[in-house]
């Protein structure tokens, strides 16, 4: 198949981490970014944007601010990208694979650090390592920004919530006056321990025991 | 029961004089329920006779002999009904409560099992007493008294995002799996009754399909079992719900199955026709039952949304409208289980958005109340009729549906997992499977249901009752007392004890929407899509109709950070202060750890404040750890509020109001730096008084002072503590007056951030100014000054 072998190196890139992941599957998504990007060889910010169905979503800029991130690439690069191919799209969604019967303990581990790390770089906008609490107050905001004005007040004081038990569980006593940075990437993992991130953040299309769906046309 | 209590109370009651005094209690209340059925079956007739007597003789109006009036006479009769029904209830409530002041029995053996051992010696010795066991197993009292509390408590107390999660897997369980075990065990047995041809018995009559119907009877797993057995063992969420969702749902399955066998048994067989309006039918029982269900969960809700003014018949709507959900399902043949289920499910998020919190807590505690109640008098009454029932006893038949049980159940569990473990994510292992397996219990319901055979019809209805009754007390002694410890051996994931937190609570929502973004990217409308479409459609139109107010437009997010933090508030409230920890672990953050250091800005309002020397700093914080023992335990925002609730609450309780010049006022007022405006910061410096000795300031970040949080006053938290609010309340006249003392209300706040530090400090200072007394490790003088 022509399109197999245009694709043999994408396949093989992603499939060294993807390793169930089949060829339909890729072919389905490489349909759907030729689809976004216009026919083109890449994806803008913009045609990202333009997606109607992703309006109603809150928190819309960071999603689509996480495809850019080269932080999301594996390749251990700070910054952003400006336009994408589609071997840094495959990349980014990667992130969202279902574990299957055969991954062990291990690789489950393995796989939760790395969505909770794809979800705090999604909140580390400044790539500083620290989630502040200014950065957590944004994303809350985010959060509720559908909500009006109710959700802008009682924003704040969700957020400095949410801080200060951060701040309790990780560091149970702390003095007066010392002052508590920011959620590094091991506190964030040691709250969200009772998510289950592995079984939660995954898209049902990628789970390649499931019939294929097809790729909104 | 005397014998029985009594060889156990050397053992383990001691000598507590209590506990004997309960004991014969039970006793004398035994023995009154026993003996006045008997001992009144005399005295009526005397009474009765009296009355006739004089009646007639009085119609004649003359020549009558006066008897004595009577002063003390006995009408057992008119009370007979309600007080057996109640001497029932006290049994049984009496009960539980004896089963838990034995030390290790509860944890040894499921309460359900005492029970019905109970049961079973209530009703031999109603026997031995040679009177008629009353016919408590009555199949109207249960299906429409006995089963709706348990079924609503379920339903209403429902966990929706797991069950809607599983929902797939449940079905298939519920569905599918009953099927196959109603037609293995049905055909199966038939079969097994047919063999033996050289000995025909009685078996050789029953016809294929009162064994097909006998199979639904027993095949579907039992709400009223599954929820004893498994809330003792406290189980992981997942399984939980998995089992328990299938014997919710699998009502709709037996009940057609039921009616379906019982219409035919009598003619003898069921075309192809029938099968296929079966099939039918069961989409109507399922889904009417669920609308049925869903319509007057609505109505519920939209009723909810008027009772602001009479509060306290809140939850006799919620009661009622589910009573008649299931009543009105049952009416038509539906099924009252799915129907009672969906109308709880509905109605709860928008009626626990409208209603007080206190009728929120009597809807859960009537619920639970009755449910308990009638879940213990179930078992003591399968217990009973055990004994009184007609039985025929043979023994093939009942070995052969033990065995057939057990091994259908496990061979449908295991067959149908490893289809569904093709679509889902998180697969079900086996150690899953086994529990699922070995949690499905029989219960009440499958008796009722073989009471419920007419027995004209069914000449075999005995042998039925008495496999019934034996698989029954299989599964719930064996499998139940078992239960526990195999899920002890089997190392199975328990029920995580842990509190929702607020920041698993802000991920869950944004990996929702995340999720529904990238599948939005993807083009792919699965199911968090349809979801987020749903939750949308609910917010824009449902919500609006069934909330009243503002609470419609809440979201769900602000929902859950008010219900947190009324929970605090009200722990707090009712711990009264003391040494108590409310939250999981102490902790000394506090919400100055938090806040960062504001380099001075160009205009900081702080600055207006003068330092705070360290040792100050100190005392005052030792003042306010003496006086309110809370604060180092304060480890979340109520930190904050409770600090000022508490001062608010002396401040209204022990200070008189001040001279507004008193020199302790213009030092407030200064070191507060505003009236009602802010003003800036160089303006303040200059008022100061600086050879004021007690001067005294506050640290110019927010560190040292905990931050009086915005959104506690916010009006749209309806929910806030009351207490709070009258505060604010009394306080408001008194605001205009120019003591820079009350707590502005943030609505009035100008800045954004600059109020909450300075009233953070007006707050201290205040705090320091009413404590009367600082306590016994306040040891500077300099901190008497500080008071009035």
């Amino acid at each position: 198949m022509g399109v197999s072998v245009a694709y043999s190196h994408v396949v093989g890139v992603w499939r060294s981490f993807f390793p169930t992941v089949s060829l339909e599957q890729i072919i389905n998504l490489h349909k759907r970014f030729k689809q976004l990007s216009g026919n083109e060889d890449t994806i803008s910010r913009e045609n990202l944007d333009s997606i109607p169905a992703l309006a109603t979503n809150p928190i819309r800029k960071q999603i689509i601010e996480a495809f850019f991130d080269k932080r999301n690439q594996r390749q251990d690069e700070v910054g952003s990208f400006h336009e994408i191919g589609f071997e840094q799209f495959l990349m980014v969604m990667s992130h969202f694979r279902p574990p299957t019967l055969k991954t062990t303990e291990e690789e489950r581990e393995v796989m939760r650090r790395e969505k909770l790390r794809f979800l705090f770089n999604m909140h580390d906008t400044d790539s500083d390592g620290t989630i502040t609490l200014d950065e957590y107050r944004k994303v809350v905001e985010e959060l509720l920004s559908k909500s009006g004005a109710i959700g802008l007040e009682a924003a704040k004081a969700i957020a400095d919530a949410a801080m200060l038990e951060v701040a309790s569980t990780n560091v149970p006593h702390m003095e007066p006056d010392e002052f508590y940075e920011g959620i590094t990437f091991e506190h964030f993992e040691q709250i969200l321990k009772g998510l289950e991130m592995e079984s939660r953040m995954h898209i049902r299309f990628l789970d390649v025991n499931t019939t294929t769906m097809h790729c909104g046309k | 029961m005397p014998s029985r209590t009594g060889s156990h109370r050397p053992a383990s009651f001691g000598s507590s004089l209590p506990e004997r005094a309960l004991l014969l209690v039970l006793v004398l209340v035994f023995l009154q329920g026993s003996v006045l059925p008997l001992g009144a079956a005399s005295s009526p007739d005397v009474s009765h006779q009296d009355k006739t007597d004089n009646h007639k003789v009085e119609a004649q109006g003359h020549n009558y002999t006066k008897k004595a009036f009577p002063v003390l006479s006995i009408d057992y009769h008119y009370i007979q009904t309600p007080f057996e029904i109640s001497l029932w209830v006290l049994l049984a409530s009496l009960m539980k409560l004896g089963f838990h002041l034995i030390p290790r029995l509860s944890s040894i053996v499921p309460e359900s099992c005492l029970l019905i051992v109970v049961g079973l010696l209530v009703g031999g010795l109603i026997k031995l007493a040679g009177e008629q066991v009353p016919p408590v197993m009555n199949t109207r009292l249960f299906f429409l008294c006995l089963l709706p509390p348990i079924i609503l408590d379920a339903g209403y107390f429902l966990p929706i995002r797991p069950f809607m999660e599983n929902l797939g897997t449940i079905l298939m369980f519920a569905v599918v799996g009953t099927l196959w075990n109603a037609f293995f065990i049905g055909g199966l047995l038939y079969a097994v009754c047919q063999i033996q041809p050289d000995n025909p018995s009685s078996l050789h009559q029953i016809e294929l399909l009162p064994c097909l119907l006998f199979g639904s009877i027993i095949s579907a797993v039992d709400p009223v079992a599954v929820l004893a057995v498994f809330e003792e063992i406290h189980i992981n969420e997942l399984l939980h719900i998995l089992v328990f969702g299938e014997s919710l749902l699998n009502d709709a399955v037996t009940v057609v199955l039921y009616h379906l066998f019982e219409e035919y048994s009598g003619i003898g067989t069921v075309s192809v026709l029938d099968g296929f309006l079966g099939v039918i039918s069961f989409l109507v029982v399922a889904l009417g039952g669920v609308l049925v269900g869903a319509i007057y969960g609505i109505l519920a809700a939209f009723t909810s949304r008027f009772t602001s003014h009479t509060r306290v018949i809140e939850p006799l709507f919620v009661f009622v409208y589910s009573y008649m959900a299931y009543l009105s399902a049952e009416m038509f043949h539906l099924s009252g289980i799915m129907a009672l289920i969906a109308c709880g499910a509905v109605m709860r998020p928008y009626v626990e958005a409208n209603i007080s919190h206190k009728s929120h807590t009597t809807i859960k505690y009537f619920l639970k109340m009755w449910s308990s109640v009638s879940e213990t008098l179930i078992f003591i009454f399968l217990g009973v009729a055990t004994v009184d029932g007609p039985h025929n006893w043979n023994w093939t038949f009942v070995t052969v549906t033990v065995i057939l049980c057990l091994v259908a159940r496990v061979i449908g569990v295991v067959g149908l997992t490893y289809v569904i473990n093709k679509f889902r994510i998180v697969k079900l292992t086996t150690k899953d499977q086994f529990i699922v397996a070995y949690g499905g219990l029989r219960g009440a319901i499958a008796f009722s249901l073989g009471f419920l055979l007419d027995p004209a019809h069914f000449a075999m209805r005995e042998m039925f009752l008495t496999a019934i009754i034996t698989v029954i007390f299989f599964t719930v002694f064996v499998q139940g007392m078992t239960i526990k410890p195999l899920v002890e051996l089997l190392a199975v994931k328990k029920k995580q004890e842990a509190k929702r937190s607020i920041n698993e609570e802000i991920h869950t929502q944004f990996l929702d929407h995340l999720l529904t973004g990238i599948e939005d990217i993807c083009g792919h409308y699965g199911h968090h899509h349809w979801k987020d479409k749903l939750n949308r459609f609910n917010k824009k139109y449902v919500k609006k109709c069934l909330i009243a107010g503002e609470r419609s437009k809440e979201p769900q997010l602000i929902a859950f950070y008010h219900k947190m933090e009324m929970k605090q508030a009200i722990e707090l409230v009712e711990s009264g202060g003391g040494v108590k920890l409310p939250a999981a672990m102490p902790s000394t953050v506090s919400m100055q750890n938090i806040q960062p250091k504001k380099p001075p800005p160009a205009l900081p309002p702080e600055r207006a404040l003068p330092q705070l020397s360290k040792g100050r700093e100190e005392e005052i914080r030792k003042i306010l750890r003496s006086n309110l023992q809370r604060t180092r335990q304060r480890v979340d925002i109520s930190y904050c509020k409770t600090l000022l609730l508490h001062v608010e609450m002396n401040n209204y309780l022990t200070v008189p109001s001040a001279p507004p010049d008193s020199p302790t006022i213009t030092r407030a007022r200064l070191a507060s730096g505003r009236d009602t405006d802010f003003k800036p910061a160089q303006k303040q410096k200059g008022d100061k008084i600086s050879p004021d000795p007690q001067a005294y300031s506050v640290k110019p970040t927010s560190d040292s002072v905990p931050t009086i949080q915005v959104d506690l006053a916010s009006p749209q938290s309806p929910d806030s503590v009351n207490l709070m609010d009258e505060f604010r309340n009394a306080r408001q006249p008194e605001q205009d007056e120019d003591r820079g003392l009350m707590m502005k209300p943030p609505s009035e706040a100008k800045g954004p951030k600059r109020p909450e530090d300075a009233e953070g400090a007006k707050d201290q200072q205040r705090l320091m100014r009413c404590l009367s007394d600082p306590g016994p490790s306040a040891d500077e003088d300099e901190d008497e000054p500080f008071l009035p």
